[in-house]
């Protein structure tokens, strides 16, 4: 090794990261760490602790997905209490879920991702940001895409106490109920996201997808990886957010594995490298075989693009549309892409927008029984629901009272580490020559990781 | 050169809740990149460590650092940012207190690390290695900041000006200590934004809570339905809202839960927990010893709901006033 290029902090994701670079002799890429420097000891620290407190706890390992961690850990305590909800508190969880994936999707492709395709620096750094894609959208765009954060958000203020900390899980059900008034307000806010879910598939096949640049890159093996593809599905192996079983297709979109909540342990297991904080997940009737893609290693991916490639399509009309869009463009499933996750993201964005109207048109949704009490002496639970980056599992063990003996959490990101680590490699060897960087180069680096709306607070809990 | 206050906006120990207490000032957040100039923000800006680096000392306005102190590398940070700032901010609970991090220190570092690397069941590790051990010998990887023997606030590390409480601070509170910073007008060193009163004082059910409270037993959530107009105390449901600052809009109490502490104690208040605990003392109804054992014992894990947030700044032990 003669030289390493290190990118510290890497930006525009959530959490900690450094991407360092090492070159050969020849200015050629030899490896490429992606490193993650956090740690906070989640899975010793919440033992002790009382398990209905788990919801508000835990979801504090992410302040940009808590809604999702909220939702794993209270259904880990419907099956803890083995309690099932009433229907009325099923649809409030999946409609505040749903709510939040569609705006943490909009935040990835407007704030964090997004700048990367929608404004065009010349390669120079500090104008990739939301500021720039106003600059570039114009300040109409960019007010819509505020505002209808800002009301969606609102609509979880409404069922859940805060924008982004829910309060409101309990084992068996939720805390508060929805009025009939409040289900007027919802509709309207719900109709009005649908709009703007439509526009920004129009933005993206208009700013994006119409780029010869862009679509080269997509379609790039500088940033394609053959890789097996894990997300929940609905009874009909459709991508399903809140409910479901967890499905696995292999690198040819063969259905691979299928499994339920409790299962887990039997499909997936983890690594331990000493550079990183963020433990490795494959797949463990596969094996770890080392840090390459193909359908004889077990590393896998999650996340919008990974769910798309997993199901065999969308639950409501808008996005099965958009969805099959994007399976013609790639040339058939799965779509390898490592780009095309900001694309899925936005069909994403216009499903959970769909869904969230049928949840809110539904007149069940105000009905006043929203728990059901647990009975039963508690023992294990696991819950399972998608983040918007990928499958989440919350698994509890507790005494008699109810009191956390152990836990062990799976969190989006990690599902993807090996990904990661391999993407970016990927890209360093593609752009990097004779040891030549520039800003524009090292941003392609970055753009190989920041497809995945990756969170390290998740990753390393 | 621009004339506008400069600000550096930074993560140690946090889960980016704070950040998003920053982009949920949604229109008045392109207010602040109107009136300031911000110059570090990982999670929305390329600016990097070096650009930091090659900033005088003082030539930042206001820095605002969230997330507690757990890795050295934090612990680096945070002192670079208080020599390049005029004034830090303690943005939110983990700054302010410790926060839910701070629960780490109920145990030592390497015990946390054991049970994520090393014990839980998907966990394959047959040499039991841990992140941050040596690599010599092996592939050149590069090297990895250890952790604090302690989690830290932030004052246990740098001095701090002001601190915004809150898990996350609500936007109406980040937007009103923002441009009270920017526009120089400075509270007083030390200030705490938020209310001076107790949540309970602002409570939406406190109408509901009598005079004296006397319990026979304290109730948990999942095994409890309350009446959601009334003040939970006196159902016998734990609430820290007598000894919690208010200000934070009673977000949990909307939602009809129980407040949990997390814009910390009241300006006079050393130890949150305490407070809470004295007042919880003052509802036990009995006088004997066994009674009021049989009563307490009715409550799970004290030390994690009463210092939920605030156990680094406790008298519990795992305070680390070593200064650099």
């Amino acid at each position: 090794m003669t030289r390493r290029i290190v990118i510290d902090p890497i930006t525009r994701l959530e959490g900690h990261g450094k991407i360092d670079i090492q070159l050969d002799s020849k200015g050629q890429v030899a490896r490429a760490f992606f490193q993650v420097p956090d740690f906070k000891g989640f899975e010793k620290f919440c033992e002790g602790r009382a398990a209905e407190e788990m919801p508000t706890l835990t979801q504090k390992i992410c302040g940009v997905c808590p809604t999702a961690h909220h939702i794993a850990s209270v259904k880990a305590l419907d099956a803890l209490f083995n309690v099932a909800p009433p229907e009325a508190a099923k649809k409030i969880r999946e409609l505040m879920h749903t709510a939040f994936i569609y705006e943490d999707h909009l935040l990835h492709f407007f704030y964090l991702g997004g700048p990367d395709l929608l404004v065009d620096t010349g390669g120079k750094g500090l104008g990739r940001n939301i500021f720039g894609v106003i600059g570039k959208l114009g300040e109409k765009v960019g007010k819509q895409v505020i505002e209808i954060r800002k009301r969606v958000r609102g609509l979880n203020i409404l069922i859940s106490g805060s924008p982004l900390y829910p309060v409101c899980g309990l084992p068996g059900g939720v805390s508060k109920p929805v009025s009939e008034k409040e289900r007027t307000g919802i509709k309207e806010i719900a109709a009005d996201a649908l709009r703007f879910a439509r526009q920004c598939l129009d933005i993206f096949e208009k700013e994006v997808l119409s780029d010869p640049e862009f679509s080269n890159l997509m379609h790039s093996d500088a940033f394609s990886l053959r890789t097996y593809y894990m997300g929940m599905v609905d009874e009909k192996n459709c991508v399903s957010f809140y409910d479901g079983e967890i499905r696995i297709v292999d690198p040819e979109g063969a259905e691979f594995e299928k499994f339920v909540a409790k299962d887990y342990i039997n499909h997936l297991e983890e690594r331990v490298d000493t550079w990183s904080y963020m433990k490795t997940l494959y797949l463990k009737n596969v094996g770890w075989h080392g840090l390459r893609d193909g359908k004889k290693n077990g590393l896998y991916r999650v996340g919008p693009l990974a769910r798309l490639n997993a199901a065999e399509g969308m639950a409501t009309p808008l996005a099965q549309q958009e969805y099959e869009r994007m399976v013609d463009a790639s040339g058939g499933k799965p779509f390898h892409s490592t780009l095309a996750y900001h694309w899925a993201r936005l069909i994403e964005v216009l499903f959970a927008a769909e869904r969230m109207n049928e949840i809110a048109c539904d007149e069940t949704l105000t009905d006043s029984r929203i728990r059901t009490m647990p009975a039963q002496s508690p023992n294990e639970g696991v819950g399972i629901c998608e983040a918007p980056r990928g499958t989440l599992i919350h698994h509890y063990e507790t005494d008699k009272r109810a009191i956390i003996q152990k836990l062990n959490l799976l969190v989006a990101t990690q599902n993807n580490a090996a990904a990661i680590s391999l993407s970016v490699e990927k890209a360093a060897r593609a752009f990097i020559k004779a040891g030549k960087v520039s800003d524009g180069v090292l941003n392609r680096i970055e753009m190989a990781y920041r497809a995945y709306d990756p969170c390290m607070a998740c990753a390393t809990h | 050169m621009s004339d506008k206050p400069k600000i550096a906006l930074y993560w140690c120990s946090s889960c980016g809740g704070c950040e998003e207490s920053v982009i949920d000032l949604s229109e008045s957040l392109l207010e602040l990149n109107t009136r300031a100039e911000i110059v570090f923000w990982p999670v929305a800006l390329d600016a990097r460590r070096k650009d930091l680096e090659a900033l005088g000392s003082g030539e930042i306005d206001v820095s605002l650092i969230n997330g507690a102190i757990r890795l050295e590398e934090q612990a680096h940070m945070a002192r670079l940012l208080r020599q390049k700032s005029k004034k830090v901010v303690a943005h939110g609970t983990c700054a302010h207190l410790g926060g839910i991090v701070g629960l780490g220190n109920f145990h030592s570092a390497q015990t946390l690390l054991k049970r994520a690397f090393r014990e839980v069941p998907t966990v394959k590790n047959a040499d039991g290695i841990l992140p941050g051990e040596s690599t010599e010998g092996s592939e050149p990887a590069p090297k990895l900041s250890g952790l604090t023997e302690k989690v830290m606030a932030l004052d246990q590390m740098i001095e701090v000006d002001y601190t915004i409480p809150g898990c996350p601070p609500p936007p109406e509170l980040m937007g009103e200590a923002l441009w009270a910073l920017l526009e120089g007008k400075l509270p007083k060193k030390g200030f705490v934004f938020g209310d001076r009163k107790a949540l309970c004082d602002t409570c939406p059910l406190r109408e509901s809570r009598p005079e004296k409270i006397r319990v026979k037993e304290f109730r948990r959530v999942h095994e409890t339905e309350w009446d959601s107009e009334k003040c939970f105390l006196p159902q016998g449901l734990i609430c820290l809202g007598p000894a919690t600052r208010g200000g934070c809009g009673s977000r949990c109490i909307g939602a009809n839960m129980p407040c949990r502490g997390c814009f910390g104690p009241l300006d006079s208040v050393a130890d949150h927990g305490a407070a809470m605990l004295s007042f919880i003392a003052s509802m036990i109804d009995g006088d004997r010893e066994d009674t009021i054992r049989r009563i307490t014992d009715t409550i799970p894990d004290p030390g994690g709901l009463f210092y939920r947030y605030s156990a680094p700044c406790s008298i519990l032990g795992g305070k680390n006033r070593t200064k650099p």
